[in-house]
């Protein structure tokens, strides 16, 4: 999704003199398209996010609308003071990208995990968040975020993931319907949603109707698209490659308290620091149960205990 | 520097420290310490490059207080130049205010709000790279503390504004060798720090930092000497300065005065005055 991200950067940047990318000294491999086209809008800040974040902001308060990039762990965590007292405190236009979701850097290890950048970005008013499902999103994704006057993080997957269904669409406040079905919604955050489908498909085959929805925009929340979902599923399963607390699952536990809806929640996610565990990225996701058999079985089991 | 441009550098030094000691008095709050030690460079600054600066000009210089908690300074300076009433300072840390106990960039002059050590300067850094981004002349200042130098988030934002050579990036740091729990020497001893900051690629400058014509010659000299490297003026400073029990004391970083405290300081502004 990164090179798709950095494509619809370039195309954005053609028609827009404000965008400005800055990196703390990652993209190898990903960013040359956009640092060859506009040579005076690119800068490696260095391996030093916090002042590539306080720059962004003086950058931002002159007009500018510059674009942070790093591995998400990095890019969210390091800097993530001077993403509250910069962009946010001031209410610029900073854009924070992440590139990473979950246990995508597999190998990499622990430190490179983004499992909980979701949890603080969504906790900053103002902040967008965005976590988009599929790299056929990433246009229209960049330019919604573009014509946002306050500031955005993107997180985007490391993986290519293609989704016909999610081609060109994404909307800031609204979630995608990906599968219509009424016995369990299926929820997944950015990438998830690729396994949301393959599990929506082998609960078919057991006669199972679920719906996918796939939820990009995390901040705004689509508050309404869920509200009308949740009331109409008896069991709905969040999936996100994050820490259940605070990401997408807290998000849908929110919605589901506070409209009083009557829907039993199941969180798929990460649930505790994922130590003695380590491999490649599909690997992980099968230990942590994300992966599409392991969401069919659990949503089997969700919908076997409701009906007794 | 013309003797007029020196005398209202004087003035608004004093009404700085007047300022700092009748609201600080008046709040009941301590950082007094902090904003007395840094009048004259405030002054050099608003005498000088920053006298008639326009907040609502997009091309305008910038100015980052990095050291946030000497809000109360800047104020005065602001003051000073006509920029904020006296009803409007008499509002300083009460409830609902515009000017808060560290700079909120909601009031107009302040273009960035601060309190958090090490992150004006990446502020000004960014400010600096946009203005040469645009093509513009415009100058970033930023006013740091010297045990702000602590912060790593500093020297990220010396680095790279050596990197990119923004020679309009000038800098006043307050080395009055003092921060909140001790003596700087004690704590993390920075010396020598014109060295640190020579050898991180920036036009160094020493200044004794309460004589506001050296200050502003300094500023003069980094708009005029054609150095291409970002300029730093290291302004030595005494803690407090301009009232004794306070100066080079530890305790008035946090302190605020009591009535009778009150009173011997303005009696020494008043004696200086004469």
């Amino acid at each position: 999704m990164r090179r798709e991200f950095v494509q619809a950067l370039v195309d954005e940047a053609k028609n827009d003199e404000r965008i400005v990318l800055l990196t703390g000294d990652l993209g190898f491999a990903a960013l040359e398209p956009f640092s060859e086209a506009y040579p005076n809008r690119f800068f490696n800040a260095g391996a030093a996010e916090q002042n590539m974040v306080g720059m962004a902001t003086g950058l931002a308060e002159a007009g500018f609308t510059p674009y942070v990039y790093s591995i998400s762990t990095f890019a969210s965590m390091r800097p993530y003071e001077f993403i509250r007292n910069g962009p946010v405190l001031h209410g610029l236009p900073v854009r924070i990208v992440g590139t990473g979701e979950g246990v995508d850097y597999g190998h990499n290890g622990m430190t490179h995990y983004a499992l909980e950048d979701v949890a603080i970005m969504r906790a900053q008013p103002g902040m967008a968040v965005v976590t988009p499902g599929a790299s056929g999103q990433l246009g229209v994704v960049v330019h919604a975020i573009q014509q946002l006057q306050g500031p955005a993080y993107l997180r985007v997957s490391k993986q290519t993931i293609t989704i016909p269904e999610l081609d060109g669409r994404f909307e800031l406040g609204r979630a995608d319907q990906i599968v219509d079905g009424d016995d369990i919604a299926i929820i997944a955050m950015g990438g998830m949603a690729e396994y949301a489908i393959e599990a929506s498909q082998l609960l078919a085959e057991t006669g199972v109707s679920a719906n996918v929805t796939a939820v990009a925009s995390i901040s705004p929340p689509p508050t309404e698209d869920l509200i009308a979902l949740l009331n109409r599923v008896p069991v709905a399963l969040t999936v996100e490659a994050h820490y259940i607390t605070g990401g997408l699952g807290s998000l849908v536990a929110e919605t589901i308290a506070e409209n009083a809806i009557s829907c039993k929640l199941i969180r798929a996610g990460v649930r505790e620091l994922p130590l003695g565990i380590s491999g490649g990225r599909d690997f992980m996701h099968n230990a942590l149960g994300l992966r599409a058999d392991r969401l069919a079985e659990t949503a089997a089991s969700a919908l076997s205990t409701r009906q007794a | 520097m013309d003797t007029a441009t020196i005398r209202e550098a004087e003035r608004i030094a004093r009404t700085v420290r007047r300022v700092v000691i009748d609201q600080s008095r008046r709040a009941n709050v301590g950082h007094i310490g902090s904003a007395l030690s840094i009048a004259e460079m405030l002054a050099a600054l608003y005498a000088g490059p920053l006298a008639d600066v326009n907040a609502n000009d997009p091309d305008r210089d910038r100015f980052v207080l990095s050291k946030g908690h000497a809000a109360l300074g800047f104020y005065g300076a602001l003051h000073a130049r006509g920029r904020l009433s006296a009803e409007q300072l008499d509002s300083f840390c009460g409830d609902g205010t515009e000017l808060v106990g560290h700079p909120e960039f909601q009031l107009a002059d302040v273009d960035f709000s601060t309190g958090s050590l090490g992150q004006g300067l990446s502020m000004a850094t960014g400010a600096a790279l946009a203005a040469r981004i645009a093509g513009s002349s415009r100058c970033v200042y930023a006013l740091l503390s010297d045990a702000e130098c602590n912060e790593g988030s500093v020297w990220e934002a010396a680095m790279f504004a050596a990197q990119q050579r923004l020679a309009r990036l000038t800098i006043l740091i307050d080395v009055n060798g003092q921060q909140a729990l001790g003596y700087t020497k004690d704590v993390l001893d920075l010396e020598p720090l014109a060295d640190r900051w020579e050898s991180f690629g920036w036009s160094v400058q020493e200044v004794d930092g309460h004589d506001v014509g050296a200050i502003m010659s300094a500023l003069a000299a980094g708009d005029t000497d054609g150095d291409p490297r970002p300029h730093v003026i290291l302004c030595r400073t005494t803690f407090g300065k301009g009232v004794s029990f306070m100066e080079s004391k530890i305790e008035w970083h946090y302190l605020p005065m009591s009535d009778q405290e009150y009173g011997l300081a303005v009696g020494e502004l008043d004696g200086a005055t004469r």
